[in-house]
């Protein structure tokens, strides 16, 4: 890195930010090249009539999803967002507060959908859809993590994560994409994981779990790929098979398949469980990405599907993947029927693998030494889109209380950080929706501010060493910027690399 | 697309300063990247840089940081069998850093 990028100081009490216009002006995401968009059936770049086609998809969107037409009329200016946003804390920029960051399409949806906004636009702070409006669309719209705090403090409920969607949505319609996203949904597309993991490559890493398992444990613990007949398929975030740490929770995962006698499969076509199409708001490429699992699903014949740790996936697992491709009921087109068929109905479909370890230490079935984390005090970090997109469990909450549950049946020291800053109030790491990206590395140490300040509290006063978290992207991030608040990057883990740590194999039967 | 230029021969690179063509990667060009990075070149930087190269010519992609830690541990003793040890080396990151030194894509996805 050509510039030294540095953390702000952590602040005593969170007061509200002064502004400073213009600060991230010039942190922009990398724009997606007409090889990286027209793979995935994009325009490939911004063509003249770019104007035309914005305002018009803007309209289809506007008929398809009426929150959006709400959201854009609903707004009042009430402030009660402007501080809420971790990007809008960490860099004071007012654009990145939630209620500036959707008047940059409300401005323009005034001027072009309202009556008023048509014939006095400066009335009604309504905009032409200029070069220079369109440029901060990619700008800010890539500022945005899409977490949903906003909205939890908005009175009316306003989400700007859909409106960031939309943002994108129609950036991509006249070919200005986003790099990192849209190089990753290709790359699913082709070869079935946000990695570019080729299927010998997930084979041998495989195997060399096995080892270090089998060496480290003295069980055989599998790892098993492309297995017929097997009741289980897991679905996991690439980064599992191929960073730290989050192979020590798909190494967990294995453990408890073992430990329970539940026999599962890993798939080499669909070996992701990310689904960056809900990122940038595309309907048909979060279809396209979802259907490799459903495939999968039918070409294995088994009878459960399992989410590992990641937080978006499980959003779109839970809160959509049954009318999109059929997993759970709701869809509607023969092989989603055939799907729902094979597919035991006395689970969950899918589960979350929260609910199955936890479900399991309900029944009894696993054992822990608990001690084996005594030299971890633990806190847990909620991811936004399980905590503020989905759920767990069959009670209100459970997406909140089974991973804690999860913590306090295999480790002795488990710490809160401050209810303000949890649960449906969770900060996002800063790195979500789609900006986990080098060249975004200064928003992302920004944006990380507010968990950081809520980390150090609990460092202070608790000698907490350890946050958990069931998100790739969480994990990935903290790693990053945790180094530049002075705290260890292994600092940060999942869940199921705590259930790894603890668990007795092979005599639970 | 931004270019380097090592003795006299100019290569395409990305906007982070990724090799466009793997076919382009040489010591001399490995060497000018590792300046740009601040990476001092020792045989343990090249004992990484070569087995990434070798496991990315069989599996088309960088290995696992676990198969990389396991790798040189077997080369270069089990105390540097770590990630941390690869961090010291490569202080970005031993994925990112290492590849693009190595002239290999940037690994993608949530790492």
């Amino acid at each position: 890195m050509a510039v030294e990028l540095k953390a702000p100081a952590l602040r005593e009490y969170p007061v509200v930010p002064a502004l400073q216009s213009d600060a991230m002006k010039d942190v922009v995401s990398y724009v997606a090249n007409e090889k990286i968009q027209e793979a995935i059936g994009f325009p490939g770049k911004l063509d003249e009539g770019w104007q035309e086609r914005a305002i018009s998809k803007m309209g289809d969107l506007l008929g398809k999803y009426r929150s959006l037409r709400v959201f854009m009329d609903a707004c009042v200016h009430c402030g009660a967002c402007t501080d809420k946003c971790h990007y809008f804390i960490g860099t004071q920029d007012p654009k990145n507060m939630p209620v500036a960051r959707q008047d940059l399409m409300r401005s323009v949806y005034r001027r072009y959908f309202t009556t008023a906004g048509k014939l006095f636009p400066r009335l009604v702070g309504a905009r032409d859809l200029t070069r220079g409006v369109l440029d901060d669309w990619f700008r800010y719209y890539h500022q945005c993590s899409e977490c949903r705090r906003c909205s939890v403090f908005c009175p009316y409920g306003i989400d700007t994560a859909e409106i960031t969607m939309a943002g994108r949505e129609i950036l991509d319609a006249v070919g200005y994409g986003q790099k990192y996203s849209n190089e990753i949904i290709g790359k699913v597309h082709r070869i079935g994981n946000n990695l570019g993991l080729p299927g010998p490559a997930l084979r041998d890493t495989l195997l060399g779990l096995e080892e270090d398992v089998k060496d480290e444990t003295g069980v055989d613990v599998r790892y098993p790929l492309d297995e017929k007949g097997a009741d289980v398929l897991l679905v996991t975030p690439s980064a599992d098979f191929f960073a730290e740490p989050h192979v020590d929770s798909l190494i967990g995962y294995g453990k408890v398949f073992h430990a329970a006698g539940i026999s599962w499969t890993l798939s080499s076509y669909s070996s992701e469980a990310g689904n960056f199409g809900m990122f940038i708001g595309n309907y048909e490429q979060l279809r396209k990405i979802a259907m490799r699992i459903r495939e999968a699903a039918l070409e294995l014949g088994v009878k459960r599907i399992v989410v590992g740790e990641c937080g978006h996936a499980w959003r779109v697992a839970y809160s959509f993947w049954n009318t999109l491709v059929g997993i759970g009921a709701g869809g509607k087109d023969p092989f989603a029927i055939e799907l729902q068929r094979q597919l035991d109905p006395r689970h969950k479909q899918p589960t979350h693998i929260c609910e199955l370890t936890w479900d399991l230490i309900e029944r009894g079935a696993l054992r822990f030494d608990k001690d084996a984390n005594d030299h971890r005090t633990i806190t847990f970090h909620d991811s936004c889109n399980v905590a503020r997109g989905s759920r767990m469990g069959d009670a209100p909450g459970g997406q909140f209380e089974i991973p804690r549950n999860i913590i306090r049946a295999v480790a002795n020291k488990f710490v809160e950080m401050s209810p303000e800053v949890t649960r449906e109030r969770t900060f996002c790491c800063g790195g979500g929706g789609g900006l986990l990206t080098d060249e975004l590395l200064d928003l992302r140490i920004k944006g990380a501010l507010p968990r950081m300040e809520s980390l150090k509290q609990v460092v202070d006063n608790h000698g907490v060493n350890f946050m958990a978290t069931i998100c790739a992207i969480c994990k990935a991030q903290f790693t990053k910027v945790l180094p530049y608040y002075g705290f260890k990057m292994s600092m940060v883990g999942g869940v199921h690399q705590l259930v790894s740590t603890a668990i007795r194999l092979g005599d639970s039967h | 697309m931004p270019n380097i230029e090592v003795n006299g021969k100019t290569y395409e690179t990305d906007e982070e300063g990724y090799l466009v063509n793997l076919g382009d990667w040489n010591t001399d060009v490995a060497d000018f990247i590792a300046k740009v990075e601040n990476v001092d070149m020792t045989d343990q930087h090249w004992e990484v840089v070569n087995f990434l190269r070798q496991y990315y010519d069989e599996y088309q992609i960088a290995p696992a940081v676990r198969v990389l830690t396991k790798a040189i541990g077997k080369t270069l003793g089990p105390e540097k069998g770590n990630s941390q040890y690869l961090y010291e080396l490569f202080p970005y990151g031993p994925a990112k850093q290492a590849c693009k030194i190595a002239g290999l894509p940037k690994p993608t996805g949530c790492v």
